[in-house]
């Protein structure tokens, strides 16, 4: 009821709202709708230390999207970003954004564990599919499983299972361990003395440093006085880089041998040079794998972006692969959720990495390779263990 | 060499390192009064800078000579352009509007240069290092960066006590009106002071660019690094910056060994310590 003949601002405002309201209702369309564009909301990080990461995988995803025409199950698809920053403090934000706010149909993220875990709860409560193609948390596929959230990277502790079997097998009896201190790292760790220490290895301390602190020097003095066989390390992106130049720079790569998993060497090989030789890390991924698939996505991978894909690209392709066979079971129908689950939980493909296949809890079950970093490239060097999967401690879907 | 002797050297030589990075921080914040949160970016830029100068000239000290004075200038221009309108307001405004800095310079980084890390190379004769222990050699380009930091802080010294440059300076930072009333220009001399500030940044991100890899975000903990130091040090003081860093550097190093648990607030409980003993910092006028 109004008195006053003037429009007042208010008046207009209310106004404006209504129109809006009613030019937004002819457009609004039921989720499923044929033709439709799917909504995939993409949590990664795109600046910070993990950018790199963040980059390769949307890349790759990206690329397999295009050879499909652009649509997967016949839904367009239509990436929906939020930069994660790699900050654990905003990653309900974050995630929110894309759920509550986008309301995205598909979620996909993230690079970070801490991030990835607040991601996770958030998408379990939705009830939404998503897909993990690179945070490592043990718990995101063990206490914490759900049937809606997949995994195509590796849990953070089976690259460390490979690498201590392949240090007993090398011989090394002694060694210390050098981590960032954040789930990651000590998963990673964990992963390591699994297999070190049942193999009769010795580990003689284990340093830690807050994550993202690059000042290895305290460290990097504290192994030389301990003067262990070898050293088992996880860091990742811009801090592996420089951990392995101060590494070498401190005369320890002439004594102590650096091992750790893929992620101390993976896309920072070049960079790293004459400095990174002799690492030897344990990963899912060697660039010269010799199969069909590896071949043909790192030519179409390097035709698209004039770079060659890392183990995260890799990742990335076959987070959409395995999204590409669950909505192509179900027409694109993502209401279909129990249909779409079960295609991708049995899933199984052959990826550039080889066989890739899920395991109960929907972490994938994949060999690990031993490689050697020589002159800015990892080198194969033999298949560390075939089938590695991680166990499903405490997931009630196995 | 004993083990706390050779973290004690680490320490000394990340706190020169962290020295660099705060000084020109301290005198903005200072002389000018300006909050600078994109302090950290024009480390980022000089970090990236010295990669595409080194892929060029080969020696990281022909970057450092071409990237300084590439730094004043964009400083120069940085100030012209943003920075001279925010003198007569209020700090909330400064933050924002440096704050915008740091994200169109990060974009602007990631246009250029992508982000993958880089490394840049540490020059052929400063190869190798001094063995200071069995299996452990002390690289000789840290110590050659933390002789540098040395003399950089000592000029700088020289330069604000004894030149009449320094004298406008330190005339300006405690009473600005005075300054102008005596016939100087304190908007050339916030140009000059401001424009110097980038440039040290972008020397400390030039000189630890071998030591660092170099990456996207790679200036954001020197932002809040550099922030501690100044306020341990007392705003707007070289010496307390200076002493304020070996501090944090020292702390920081003996830290991790001593207290691995606690290593990353060893830092900030040194802040806590210094502000309780003396709220103005160490160097700085009672608060």
């Amino acid at each position: 009821m109004h008195n006053k003949s003037r429009i007042t601002r208010r008046d207009a405002l209310k106004l404006a709202g209504a129109g809006a309201a009613v030019a937004a209702f002819p457009f609004a369309r039921p989720a499923i709708a044929q033709g439709a564009p799917l909504k995939v909301g993409l949590l990664l990080p795109y600046s910070g230390t993990f950018a790199a990461l963040g980059d390769a995988i949307t890349n790759a995803m990206d690329l397999y999207v295009k050879q499909q025409g652009g649509k997967l199950g016949g839904r367009t698809i239509q990436w929906v970003k939020v930069d994660d920053e790699s900050k654990p403090e905003r990653a309900v934000e974050n995630t929110s954004k894309l759920v509550e706010g986008e309301k995205v149909d598909v979620l996909i993220g993230t690079v970070h564990s801490g991030v990835a875990m607040a991601m996770a709860k958030i998408a379990r409560e939705a009830g939404l599919p998503t897909l993990i193609p690179n945070a490592g948390a043990n718990a995101l596929t063990r206490s914490q499983c759900a049937k809606n959230i997949f995994r195509t990277s590796f849990g953070n502790s089976q690259p460390g299972v490979a690498a201590g079997k392949a240090m007993i097998d090398a011989g090394i009896k002694t060694a210390v361990t050098y981590t960032w201190g954040y789930a990651a790292g000590e998963e990673s760790v964990e992963g390591f003395k699994q297999s070190f220490l049942a193999g009769g290895g010795k580990i003689v301390k284990e340093i830690r440093l807050p994550f993202p602190n690059v000042e290895f020097q305290a460290g990097l003095a504290e192994i030389a006085s301990l003067k262990p066989q070898a050293v088992y390390s996880f860091y990742a992106g811009g801090g592996a880089l420089k951990y392995m130049k101060d590494y070498a720079a401190a005369g320890l790569n002439k004594s102590v041998q650096l091992w750790g998993p893929g992620f101390l060497t993976d896309g920072v090989e070049k960079a790293a040079g004459e400095a990174g030789n002799g690492v030897k890390t344990a990963s899912h991924y060697v660039d010269t794998l010799d199969n069909a698939e590896n071949k043909k996505f790192r030519a179409d991978y390097n035709a698209a972006f004039k770079v060659f894909p890392d183990v995260y690209a890799v990742q990335g392709w076959d987070t959409t692969h395995l999204l590409d066979i669950g909505l192509k079971a179900v027409g694109g129908d993502v209401s279909k959720k129990d249909d779409l689950f079960k295609a991708m939980r049995n899933a199984k493909f052959n990826s550039p990495r080889g066989p890739f296949r899920l395991s109960a809890s929907q972490n994938p079950i994949h060999n690990f390779y031993l490689r050697e970093l020589k002159n800015g490239e990892n080198v194969f060097v033999k298949v560390a263990a075939t089938d590695v999967s991680d166990p499903t401690t405490g997931c009630s879907l196995a | 060499m004993d083990l706390v002797l050779i973290q004690l050297l680490n320490g000394i030589q990340y706190g020169l390192l962290i020295f660099l990075a705060a000084s020109g921080l301290t005198l903005v914040f200072g002389i000018m009064g300006v909050i600078n949160l994109s302090h950290g970016s024009f480390y980022m830029l000089g970090a990236y800078c010295a990669l595409t100068l080194t892929q060029f000239t080969g020696d990281i000290f022909f970057s450092l000579a071409l990237g300084v004075p590439l730094a004043f200038l964009f400083g120069v221009i940085i100030e012209w352009l943003f920075i001279r309108h925010l003198y007569d307001r209020d700090h909330l405004q400064q933050v924002l509007l440096t704050f915008a800095l740091i994200l169109i310079f990060n974009e602007v980084q990631k246009i250029l240069w992508g982000s993958y890390p880089h490394s840049v190379p540490v020059p052929g004769y400063l190869q190798g290092g001094v063995k200071i222990s069995e299996l452990l050699s002390y690289p000789y380009y840290r110590i050659a960066v933390a002789a540098f930091c040395v003399a950089l802080a000592l000029a700088m010294m020289f330069v604000i006590q004894k030149t009449r440059v320094g004298r406008i300076i330190r005339a300006g930072e405690s009473n600005r009106e005075m300054v102008e009333a005596l016939g100087i220009d304190s908007r050339l001399l916030f140009r000059f002071v401001f424009a110097a500030g980038v440039a040290l940044a972008a020397t400390a991100g030039i000189v630890a660019s071998p030591l660092e890899s170099v990456y996207p975000g790679i200036g954001e903990p020197v932002l809040i690094i550099s922030f501690v130091v100044v306020v341990i040090g007392g705003i707007g003081s070289i010496k307390g910056a200076f002493l304020g860093a070996l501090l944090i550097g020292i702390a920081d190093a003996l830290g991790k060994v001593y207290f691995p648990a606690f290593s990353s607030s060893v830092v900030y409980a040194l802040m806590a310590a210094v502000l309780i003993a003396r709220p103005g910092g160490l160097f700085g006028r009672a608060a």
